[in-house]
């Protein structure tokens, strides 16, 4: 069985955990590698480390994160957030992380994409899209003709690109993506449900896998995005953080509705 | 000393990581002098097949490497450290591989997503001390294209729309197609079978 992943992400700031991370049993809420440890023993399948940090000096401050989170997590780890470089991707990598994440960097230099995987291998490059629902295309809610597109933005969601993200999609297999993280930008933050028509769309358009994130908010939300959205793993925030649900439990409810996961055996 | 074979490419870093977690040291090594002297080897592969028996040749590491397998030196062979036990791979047809196992590497055909990444299930093939304490059924983490017969010596195998060389295990020369050092305690309790043996 091959198993859908369930990928927490950790939203850092300054060498600091933010995005309001609420939980009772932790000693201190705010560390990456404590939250780490954490999502690992719950049967966390990967973690995605994103860097928010505005300043050069909290930049400086990730590679000791990522050195002190990845010292003792045996789980793959992504981390992203102002990777520009070849050089970015480097750091990152000596210092533990398994792959890096690249968004913006990969939109304004597209061959950043494929010298990271010359240098390091497909499976090091995850490309990070961002697509909203572009606005005066009209089309059912149902679904109907295959008039919906979504634009690709760029700087954290706040610049709108003339870019198709299912095109987009494609180009970054082609120049040597190894994964694909798809952010809805309609239904993050929301808390509705992820956007299975993107997903799906994307998903069935590349031969890579595709990580669905945006809109996490139930158990339900995370099955659905698996069987309509042809999603090859999940990844939500605050759901984690705010302990409205912890990984054990998502991954009991997917396995009873017949999704296949990675229980833990203990 | 335990040697962690550095051809320049593999993920040496995560794997020592590991081992040092579990209390153990390990020396990263690229010259051939240094890894005759090692009584362990721990070969992490990664990248592509052709460029990395290309690098150990340019090394000088082809020939003491054969010669250990042959000696039955305890080896750890991991992902594409696995691949290149075999004749050779489809990934790079005109390289020959290490000759230790029959067989080739062949890249997936089919419906499936390739690269093959992420969480997939071990099919324990028989009793093996590579595999000793891990549970039929386990979940290990993968990233690869191509894959090794699932044929003997395999010690278990994994289904990725087909069957194929999860874990092998010949004598002393043990390998393994997943990331043990990206397992989390599956992962770890293989690597510690291999460096308590």
């Amino acid at each position: 069985m091959f198993a859908k992943r369930i990928i927490p992400c950790l939203d850092c700031k300054d060498g600091r955990v933010v995005k309001g991370v609420r939980f009772v049993d932790l000693r201190d809420a705010g560390d990456p590698g404590e939250l780490a440890e954490m999502y690992n023993h719950e049967g966390a399948d990967e973690l995605v480390m994103l860097d928010i940090s505005a300043s050069r000096e909290g930049r400086a401050t990730l590679m000791d994160t990522v050195h002190g989170v990845a010292s003792r997590l045996f789980i793959p780890l992504t981390v992203g957030g102002g990777v520009r470089t070849l050089h970015d991707a480097r750091r990152l990598l000596s210092a533990g992380a398994d792959k890096v994440a690249l968004n913006t960097a990969a939109v304004e230099t597209p061959q950043l994409i494929g010298e990271i995987a010359a240098r390091f291998g497909r499976q090091a490059v995850v490309v990070a899209i961002d697509a909203r629902l572009e606005i005066g295309i009209s089309s059912s809610p149902s679904g109907g003709n295959a008039a919906r597109r979504w634009n690709v933005l760029t700087y954290g969601g706040t610049r709108q690109t003339v870019l198709d993200a299912v095109e987009w999609a494609a180009r970054v297999e082609s120049q040597g993506a190894g994964e694909i993280l798809l952010t809805s930008m309609d239904a993050d933050g929301t808390q509705r449900g992820f956007d299975c028509e993107l997903t799906a769309t994307i998903s069935k358009a590349v031969h890579i896998p595709v990580i669905a994130s945006g809109g996490a908010g139930s158990l339900e939300h995370f099955a659905e995005v698996f069987m309509r959205g042809a999603a090859d793993a999940a990844l939500a925030a605050s759901i984690f953080h705010y302990g409205q649900h912890s990984i054990r439990s998502l991954k009991e409810y997917l396995f009873a509705q017949g999704v296949p996961v990675r229980l833990m055996k203990n | 000393m335990i040697a962690l074979l550095d051809y320049g490419a593999g993920n040496v870093g995560s794997v020592l990581k590991a081992v040092n977690y579990l209390g153990h040291s390990a020396q990263a090594v690229d010259q051939p002098e240094l890894l005759k002297k090692a009584t362990k080897i721990i070969f992490p592969g990664q990248g592509h097949f052709g460029q990395m028996m290309a690098a150990l040749a340019e090394r000088g590491l082809l020939e003491p490497l054969r010669e250990m397998l042959d000696a039955r030196k305890p080896f750890l062979g991991i992902c594409l450290g696995l691949q290149a036990l075999y004749q050779g791979s489809e990934e790079a047809p005109e390289i020959r591989g290490l000759g230790f196992l029959p067989g080739c590497v062949k890249r997936f055909e089919g419906v499936f997503k390739v690269p093959h990444v992420g969480w997939s299930q071990l099919e324990l093939r028989r009793e093996s001390k590579l595999l000793a304490g891990v549970p039929p059924g386990s979940f290990v983490y993968y990233c690869h294209s191509y894959y090794g017969p699932a044929t003997e010596p395999c010690a278990a195998t994994t289904d990725y729309g087909q069957s194929f060389a999860a874990a092998v295990e010949l004598g002393s020369v043990w390998a393994v197609q997943f990331h043990p050092e990206k397992s989390s305690e599956v992962g770890l309790r293989v690597l510690k079978n291999f460096l308590d043996a």
